[in-house]
């Protein structure tokens, strides 16, 4: 009997409507397990207990009353800084909103305020979610849970390793390039990012416009389903939001036993991917083969653009977003300046971090003039080559079966001086996002050093269903979610 | 040595929608200072626009009017640039698919004199495109003050091409412009409230010469006589530069109205690159061919095609239409009055003399609107039924119009309780005239004479005697009469 902060939201939801257990002994079981393991973890940049309590009574009363309102009444759910709640900080683990206060909810948060979940803390991230590590934070680097002296993975680090650590039951987070599938994978947790445009983008904290997107942690795949199910909505605040029906995805997993056509992209086993990381891919793939699917071997010639395609992209979007932190209404302000350009450049110089000044030079450069061409509207053209790979080998199969990332959780600091190289660890997420197409991460081993590897599952556009389903077919039968690193 | 200026103008345009472009916010001159504002007009992180639908439909209903090509797809642009006005330092606007193409506006020149219309001639423009408003800076001494309020409210860019040679062209133009715009009610184009923005490109070259000189953009024209003294100003400056051989510099100056001249802007004025890109937050827009038809199905008759026609089927002179037909409702409330009763001479003069002058008169600040007006056509068609047929004199109408003004009263109502009606009794008329006539004999032997006007003294005296009630046209029949006996 595991622990109750290790408990799926499922089984806890169960419990908490026969009575078994309270929201608000649910709640402080996760608060004690977050004090306690946090100092190793650092997962959080804040947490309020009295107002995750209060949040917690209020779903005890609902559920007293036969009013809960869903799978997600009184559970736990920690909030990666970059998505906007009423009341509480918005940081995007940024110093040039330090001292800012969100006077808003994010539509994602307002699903989950209605769903009746436990709104728990704000999660660490690399900074404006631009990064793969959470080593970009301007205020401290999380640490994996499995091994703490390697990075979480990131952009949602404090969200990944939150939920392996037991300091959250789930987590949300955001996904540009991998910032939900590489930590997941990396912190042996499951971890969706949905079809662009099917859960609204109000609120969240915008990197890269046409590729973020708000996804779900959890620790099992019915977790995923369930959360997925509360925030996935048409929102009539967000122009790229879609309309369009929304399954039943926990009953969608069900289809596992389906004969599924699964397709291994030939481009995404050459080098650099690690060899106990190949291993475990391929036993997946075995997996699948002998339990009545189908596997084709399939080709997405343009891979190798991706990484490029995807720089000139969101740096471009990234630094025409973050233009707006200007030390004029609600960001960091310099005390230094002597006029208004140069209160521009000292609070942003101050408040930006060097990841982050790196993009916004990049993206400037490949949106200026005599550059624009050249740079960013090739890349959108070879964008939709990319696109057009995934939608022909889709006429194949139903989904694709793929690393998650090049490589188990590197030691903090090996690649914080080489940005490049920190760039090549998205190699098997970042099409994904170019294309628009869901992705999930589940585990699928350890390594050696007993480090997690993920699997990728990348469906087609909308069936988010399908890849839970395969997801949820392999966890069935390896139930790596019962394995919990040692703190 | 002749010289020519070559003038192309930038109209902003405020549309009257009831929210802001991107976000459901009210927009309105003069509320509290960041009171119209939210997440999004503020740009705060996470924040997204969605479209106004009625803001692109009112562009596109401008866009018909001048003759533009309505783009099938049209999409918006991030126009990028650091100012402390600018929420996002970026502007949503459209840069390479405006929702219009080409186009052109219909101008009047001034005539010879008052009485006369001057030439009509097209100007071309070049596109018209959507955009956000920023928002408002003011300057103190020791520092700067921002009001978001304006910020994120729809605008119109108009941009002609450049297309006029003087200043006065620019003002026809100009107020060509506002007619229509008020004519099909998106804007109430007020330069004071900065509804209407207007910038000017200007450059001077021989006559007779293709190339264009070097382009000056004049800034800071904030009335539109500003925009006629400011390139007037700037004219002559670069017309007596080229004759001292010094070139003209490609430079933004602003219009000093105090002082009457334009002056280079003290910062150094760098091309800004604005790195345009498309929005991604937005989806291009498609416009149905339904759209555009139901919407130009709905165009009123534009001010200068209503001028035409009150020329040709009322035979209205210039002095009159030119008063009554820029303004939509002026011309509604005058064609109602007709259909009443059928003389539009009279009814015209009565509106846009006697109606226009109280309405000027009652206006709180400017002319009262017509629709706070207690009168209505019938009451013109009644006072000039009543001066038609006789029943009342042209004086007496004249005179009883302040009153029923102000009371709205009916102007038969209060000619009967003033006892004000018209004598015609020829009987009483010629005692009346027999007498005038005896103690006048100097205008009497002038008239028989031969002197047409000396029969007016007559007239007035028995128009004195009547207190005015007499027929004047019978007056002067049984005056002749009795004269030539």
């Amino acid at each position: 009997m595991s622990d109750l902060f290790y408990k799926t939201a499922v089984e806890l939801s169960s419990l908490l409507i026969k009575g078994e257990v309270s929201s608000c002994d649910l709640t402080q079981a996760v608060i004690d397990r977050t004090r306690a393991v946090e100092p190793k973890v650092k997962a959080f940049l804040s947490y309020d207990e009295e107002d995750a309590l209060k949040q917690a009574k209020n779903s005890d009363e609902h559920i007293a009353r036969g009013e809960s309102r869903g799978l997600l009444e009184g559970i736990p759910v920690g909030i990666k800084d970059i998505i906007a709640v009423n009341g509480e900080r918005l940081s995007c683990a940024s110093k040039i909103l330090e001292k800012f206060n969100s006077p808003y909810d994010a539509t994602a948060a307002i699903n989950l305020k209605n769903a009746g979940a436990v709104l728990w803390g704000r999660l660490n991230m690399d900074e404006f979610a631009m990064g793969s590590s959470t080593e970009n934070s301007a205020y401290q680097v999380t640490s994996n849970p499995w091994d703490l002296e390697r990075i979480p993975g990131g952009s949602s680090g404090g969200s990944a390793a939150s939920v392996a650590a037991g300091e959250a039951i789930l987590a949300i987070g955001s996904d540009t390039g991998g910032s939900i599938r590489q930590p997941a994978s990396l912190c042996g947790v499951v971890g969706l990012k949905p079809t662009y445009g099917l859960i609204s983008r109000y609120g969240l904290v915008a990197y890269a416009s046409s590729l973020d997107q708000i996804g779900p942690f959890a620790r099992t795949v019915e977790d995923v389903a369930i959360f997925l199910q509360a925030i996935a909505s048409h929102d009539r605040l967000d122009s790229t939001s879609i309309k369009t029906e929304i399954p039943d995805y926990r009953s969608a997993l069900e289809q596992a036993d389906r004969p599924w056509k699964l397709g291994v992209p030939s481009e995404y086993f050459s080098d650099g991917l690690d060899n106990e990381v190949r291993v475990a891919i391929e036993n997946a793939i075995k997996f699948f083969a002998i339990n009545g699917c189908e596997i084709v071997d399939v080709s997405l010639p343009h891979t190798d653009l991706a990484i490029p395609v995807y720089y000139i992209i969101a740096t471009a979007e990234a630094s025409s977003n973050l233009a707006r932190y200007d030390g004029i209404r609600y960001s960091h302000r310099s005390d230094k300046a002597v006029d208004s350009i140069d209160l521009y450049f000292k609070s942003r110089a101050e408040g930006f971090g060097e990841e982050v000044k790196r993009r916004i030079i990049l993206g400037t450069y490949v949106l200026s003039s005599g550059y624009y061409d050249a740079y960013y509207l090739k890349a959108q053209k070879v964008r939709t080559l990319i696109r057009q790979d995934f939608m022909k080998s889709f006429e194949k199969v139903d989904a694709l079966l793929t690393p998650t990332s090049p490589t188990v959780a590197f030691k903090i600091g090996k690649c914080s001086e080489d940005p490049l190289a920190m760039y090549l660890s998205d190699i098997y997420t970042i099409s994904v996002n170019l294309a628009g197409l869901p992705g999930i991460s589940v585990p699928c081993g350890f390594n050696s050093d007993k480090m997690p590897i993920g699997l990728q599952i990348i469906g087609k556009p909308y069936c988010e269903a399908d890849i839970l389903a395969i997801a949820h077919k392999f966890e069935r039968s390896h139930k790596f979610y019962s394995e919990h690193p040692k703190l | 040595m002749e010289y020519e200026a070559v003038i192309g103008l930038e109209v902003h345009v405020q549309l009257n929608t009831e929210s802001k472009m991107f976000t459901r916010v009210a927009y309105n001159y003069g509320a509290p200072s960041n009171s119209l504002t939210n997440p999004v007009v503020m740009g705060l992180p996470g924040t997204l626009p969605v479209m106004n639908k009625g803001a692109i439909e009112k562009t596109i209903i401008v866009g018909l009017m001048f003759n533009c090509e309505i783009a099938k797809i049209s999409k918006w642009d991030r126009k990028n640039y650091f100012y402390p006005d600018m929420p996002k330092n970026y502007q949503i606007s459209q840069y390479d698919q405006p929702l219009c193409i080409g186009g052109e506006v219909e101008i009047e020149l001034p005539g010879s004199s008052r009485n006369i219309m001057g030439l009509h001639r097209n100007v071309k423009l070049t596109r018209i495109h959507l955009e956000e408003d920023t928002g408002k800076s003011t300057h103190h001494a020791l520092d700067s003050t921002l009001d978001f309020n304006r910020s994120g409210a729809p605008l119109i860019e108009i941009v002609s091409e450049p297309d006029m040679h003087s200043a006065e062209e620019a003002f026809a133009y100009l107020t060509a412009l506002r007619t229509n715009l008020m004519c099909v009610d998106i804007s109430d184009c007020d330069m004071e409230k900065g509804q209407m923005r207007c910038d000017v490109n200007i450059s001077v070259r021989e006559v007779g010469a293709t190339e264009l000189g070097a382009k000056v953009e004049l800034k800071n024209l904030n009335t539109i006589s500003g925009v006629r003294n400011g390139i007037e100003f700037e004219i002559e400056r670069q017309i007596k530069a080229l004759k001292n051989n010094e070139k003209i510099v490609q430079e933004t100056r602003l219009w000093n109205a105090e002082r009457g001249l334009t002056a280079a802007m003290r910062s150094k004025e760098e091309a800004h690159d604005y790195r345009y890109f498309p929005d991604p937050d937005l989806m291009p827009v498609k416009i149905e061919k339904e759209t555009i038809e139901r919407l130009r199905s709905h165009l009123p008759e534009i001010p200068f095609d209503k001028q035409r026609r009150f020329l040709a089927d009322y035979d209205l002179p210039f002095t009159i239409t030119s008063v009554i037909c820029p303004d939509k409702r002026l011309s509604e409330f005058f064609e109602e009055a007709v259909a009443l009763y059928n003389k539009p001479k009279p009814i015209a003069n009565l509106i846009a003399n006697d109606l226009l002058r109280e309405l000027s008169a009652a206006g709180t600040e400017g002319t009262l609107p017509l629709s706070e007006c207690k009168i209505g056509p019938k009451h013109i068609a009644s006072l000039a039924r009543m001066v038609d047929e006789g029943l009342i004199s042209k004086q007496v109408a004249q005179d009883i119009f302040i009153d029923i003004f102000s009371t709205g009263d009916e102007p038969e109502k209060v000619v009967e309780e003033r006892g004000l009606k018209q004598s015609s009794n020829t009987a009483e008329l010629e005692d009346i005239c027999r007498e005038i006539i005896d103690d006048n004999p100097k205008p009497v032997q002038e008239f028989k004479a031969g002197k047409e006007n000396a029969i007016n003294a007559l007239k007035g005296q028995v128009m004195k005697a009547t207190r005015g009630k007499a027929n004047p046209k019978i007056v002067d029949e049984i005056l002749r009469k009795l004269m030539i006996k």
